[in-house]
């Protein structure tokens, strides 16, 4: 037994402490956001502005999944049910001639959770493999009414002809776009650092960690993950609603199980249980395609390479090698504190 | 009515023993090394698009088939050395995005060598007119009904293996309790190799045999995906005989369920919703079957682990 | 440890308990009496269902037939966190700890069970006094102050028995279920959580499983037997060291035992 490991002489660092950003992240990326759209105006690149709108909205998906996936260890396979649900809301709604956001952003936050909710209950009672095959078996329900109900547009999808309606802005704007993706993203990752920052966040890691020991010390386990999984589930349908918005309609791919894996790519890409996972995530996701997609048909074949030399090289996840850094610069520091 | 449906009870055997085909080896995999393998139904698409090329190319059905076949299991024996072998001892995490990687890989590499639009073939000439099963009622394609008689043949083969032959034995040992079976002497590794290679060699073998009832596209693989991990959770993980079973209901329910529920629908909506819906809602009860006995049964209707 | 002469008030009872894994019996008819206070070691071969009927007493298992009552409530029916919350608390055979955290965290949570608000998505975790006090006093109690912000993982397998014992002291369990508290220490670790478990006599009740006899017969005040998920006997020390079926049941009908003084402490035969 090593008396003095690295954790022991460091006991800030714990699985319980990691998921938590500090202050001074939050900031900075909350400025870099802000000013985002100031640059891209100043480069003239206009188009980089509803980039920018799109990685905040798979941001906001992939964080919402992070919560449920990274911080609560449910592998869904499911998501992107959620947040097809959250979009289809949207573009059904806008159909109808039901176009203001105050109304149609809370029914598709509502039915979304009311989706992951109701999946939930049934999957949370299984373990391991069979989770991971019933949540995409389920979630496929949702893709297959999309593409079969007229009502949904088949398999073209809803056009949203005119984008939400917002008193005193126009969506139409790109510019007005992006702030308001970015306004009620930012709502959605203070609500997400105050749930993962909470005694239920440390909770949530905790069952991650031993679920079974934490039954034994009384936490309703089931309970707990089902509430999870359903905040999850709401956030994802909001990050649906957004980006019916941002894309002006929706498709059936939103529900494909191809996408419930890309949002599972992204949490990994960025940090498996980080605070800014999500984030990370969605932005090296959405610009690899951008940069990739331009210079090749097969970016596909890239992703996949570039998956699976993640998994072989990194197995714990891209953010357990700062892990390894970090531990590399205190030993450095350690034996030369001079230096 | 009733040929009709009978008609359809003859499809839905038919769909149902081929997801048995993909389902027998996913469910071993899945039991055995308790590893979840997103990219079973790839090897299916790689066996159904080398089928199809081969026999466009030389034009004879059954050497296309038995060669993409073992080209297949070829490269099925490739990847449990290179990859799933190391799968085997990390995270399921780690199996979903390495296995959902392969998808991407295999995918890209088919566009690449087969283009992206879907291969088109015929049924063999020999079989390609109807059998008269009932007079004047009943006619059924005579490669449909091949198909039956292979799938019947490959489960009883299946059956046999795995419950009369000593590989059978450990491979059953092996589903039920890996720790117990590698402590009695069972040896795993090779044993998992044959339990992969095989289901590659059946995967190629349904996608081959399927090949010239549907269009060999890309991304066939991941829409059959679904109706095998259903097959697999109602039957219960590292069954065979769960895997048939489930694979029957499955294959039943949504093919004579597709056909009552559109007629049924048409008393209730227009013609063209009905039938939108009635496969939609098919695809439901096979869900709902799943819910059903998950909650009666949590482990399958035939679960392998005591 | 003697009783006193007023009967003594039962915590925990059992009446018909039977749970059966295929065509196995593993808890036959099983009526088990705790008393208040007392350490009740639960003791039998391998296999004789010991951690099946424990399993059934903390609600991971349901029993197919039969009752269990804790302080005169029927708690058969409640999920384990329902019977953490009742008052009873277990440790495992096979360490279950959070290897990954701190000892400090590690028995927080335990308190945080306790203290609720688990559901309570805003609060921020500021003020953490109660946690505090509550993770202090259980590693006190079970002799960790010194390690408090060390991982788990890096601990000696002794210090993580003792921390299994900690976190389900800290849930303040008026019954404790231990599993196996000296399983695979050595001897120095396995003395010191003999006198743990010693000093929980009187303030907690205590439900023993262990395999070492000679400390089962040193910390008991009463021992049942489980042979083939049966209790065949329950009694003080003396009447079990005696009684007739639980030597044969260890023992088979080998003659030569009578003759021993102490046939059941230090026998090698038990665990095999």
């Amino acid at each position: 037994m090593n008396g003095l490991s690295f954790a022991a002489a460091h006991p800030g660092h714990t699985p319980l402490t990691d998921g938590l950003p500090g202050p001074w992240t939050a900031i900075a990326v909350a400025i870099a956001l802000t000013l985002y759209p100031l640059v891209i105006n100043a480069l003239g690149e206009p188009f980089y502005l509803n980039l920018g709108a799109r990685v905040l909205v798979f941001a906001l998906a992939a964080s919402a999944l992070n919560l449920a996936l990274g911080y609560g260890g449910m592998i869904s396979l499911g998501h992107a049910a959620f947040f097809g649900v959250g979009g289809y809301a949207v573009a059904v709604m806008g159909q109808q001639g039901w176009l203001a956001a105050w109304m149609s952003f809370p029914v598709a936050i509502v039915l979304a959770a009311g989706t992951a909710c109701l999946i939930g209950l049934v999957s949370l009672r299984t373990r391991g493999v069979y989770f991971i095959m019933i949540t995409l078996a389920f979630a496929q329900v949702f893709f297959y009414l999309a593409i079969s109900l007229p009502q949904f547009g088949g398999d073209d999808g809803l056009p949203l002809r005119v984008r939400s309606l917002l008193p005193g802005l126009s969506l139409a704007d790109p510019m007005a776009m992006y702030y308001f993706v970015l306004f009620v993203a930012g709502l959605a990752f203070v609500l997400l650092y105050r749930l993962v920052a909470s005694r239920f966040g440390r909770a949530l890691v905790a069952i991650r960690e031993n679920e079974r020991r934490m039954a034994a010390i009384g936490y309703p386990v089931y309970r707990l993950k089902l509430m999870a999984f359903t905040l999850s589930g709401g956030l994802c349908g909001l990050a649906g609603a957004l980006l019916a918005n941002v894309n002006n309609g929706v498709t059936p791919h939103m529900l494909t199980w191809h996408q419930s894996g890309l949002l599972i790519v992204m949490v990994i890409l960025g940090g498996s249980g980080y605070f800014w996972g999500g984030l990370g995530g969605a932005a090296i996701f959405l610009l690899l395609e951008e940069v990739l997609s331009e210079r090749t048909e097969h970016w596909n074949l890239f992703l996949g390479l570039l998956l699976l030399f993640i998994v072989l090289a990194a197995p714990n996840g891209v953010m357990s090698l700062r892990g390894r850094l970090r531990r590399r610069a205190q030993a450095a520091k350690e034996g030369a504190p001079a230096a | 009515m009733f040929y009709l449906i009978a008609e359809q009870a003859l499809n839905g055997l038919q769909y149902g023993l081929m997801l048995f085909l993909l389902a027998a080896g996913l469910t071993l995999v899945f039991g055995i090394m308790d590893l979840i393998n997103l990219a079973h139904g790839s090897l299916y698409m790689i066996g159904a698009f080398v089928a199809a090329a081969l026999y466009q190319a030389i034009g004879l059905f059954l050497p296309s088939l038995l060669l993409a076949i073992v080209l297949t299991a070829l490269i099925g024996l490739i990847l449990e050395r290179v990859l799933y072998y190391r799968l085997q001892r990390m995270s399921h995490l780690s199996q979903v995005l390495a296995t959902f990687a392969l998808i991407l890989i295999a995918n890209e590499t088919i566009k690449i060598l087969f283009g992206a639009q879907p291969l088109m073939i015929s049924m063999p000439a020999s079989l390609s007119g109807a059998v008269e099963l009932v007079e004047d009622e009943l006619y059924y394609p005579a490669y449909r009904l091949v198909i039956i008689a292979v799938g019947l043949a490959v489960a009883l083969g299946l059956y046999g293996l795995v419950n009369r032959t000593r590989l059978g034995m450990w491979m059953r040992a092996g589903a039920s309790n890996p720790e117990m079976a590698a402590v009695m002497g069972v040896r795993i590794r090779p044993m998992f190799t044959f339990v992969f290679v095989l289901g590659a060699a059946l995967c190629a073998l349904a996608g081959a045999l399927l090949g010239p009832l549907l269009a060999v596209s890309i991304g066939m693989g991941e829409s059959i995906l679904i109706p095998a991990f259903e097959v697999i959770v109602i039957g219960g993980i590292g069954s065979i005989r769960g895997a048939l079973v489930g694979a029957l209901l499955v294959g039943m329910i949504d093919t004579v369920g597709k056909l009552l529920l559109t007629i049924g629908l048409r008393a209730v909506v227009d013609p063209a919703t009905a039938s939108t819906l009635g496969p939609t809602m098919a695809s439901l009860l096979v869900s709902l079957l799943m819910v059903a006995v998950l909650y009666f049964r949590p482990t399958g209707l035939f679960p392998a682990r005591g | 440890m003697s009783h006193a002469d007023t009967p003594p008030h039962v915590v925990l009872e059992t009446h018909g308990l039977t749970k059966r894994f295929g065509g196995l019996v593993a808890t036959d008819d099983c009526a088990l009496e705790v008393h208040s206070g007392e350490i009740h070691a639960l003791i039998g071969p391998n296999g004789a269902g010991k951690t099946t009927l424990l399993a059934q007493l903390s609600g991971e298992l349901l029993p197919d037939r039969g009752r269990i009552l804790f302080e005169g409530r029927d708690i058969t029916r409640l999920p384990v966190h329902g019977r953490v919350a009742a008052g009873i608390a277990r440790s495992f055979q096979i360490t279950s700890l959070f290897n990954r955290l701190t000892v400090r965290e590690n028995l927080a949570l335990s308190v945080q069970a306790r203290t609720g608000h688990s559901f309570d998505f805003l609060g921020t975790v500021e003020d953490e006094s109660d946690l505090e006090t509550g993770a202090l006093e259980a590693a006190e109690r079970v002799g960790l102050l010194d390690v408090l912000d060390q991982t788990v993982g890096t601990l000696s397998h002794g210090r993580q028995r003792q921390l299994e014992l900690g976190v389900a002291l800290a849930c303040h369990p008026r019954l404790l279920l231990l599993d196996e508290p000296m399983a695979g220490t050595d001897p120095e670790e396995s003395e010191r959580m003999g006198t743990l478990i010693l000093s929980l006599r009187g303030r907690h009740t205590v439900i023993l499983v262990e395999h070492d006899m000679d400390a089962v017969f040193r910390l008991a005040d009463r021992i049942s037997v489980l042979v083939a998920g049966r209790l065949i006997a329950t009694g003080t020390v003396d009447d079990i060291r005696r009684h007739p079926e639980v030597i044969a049941a260890y023992l088979g009908d080998d003659e030569e035992s009578e003759g021993r003084a102490h046939p059941l402490p230090g026998h090698t035969g038990i665990g095999a």
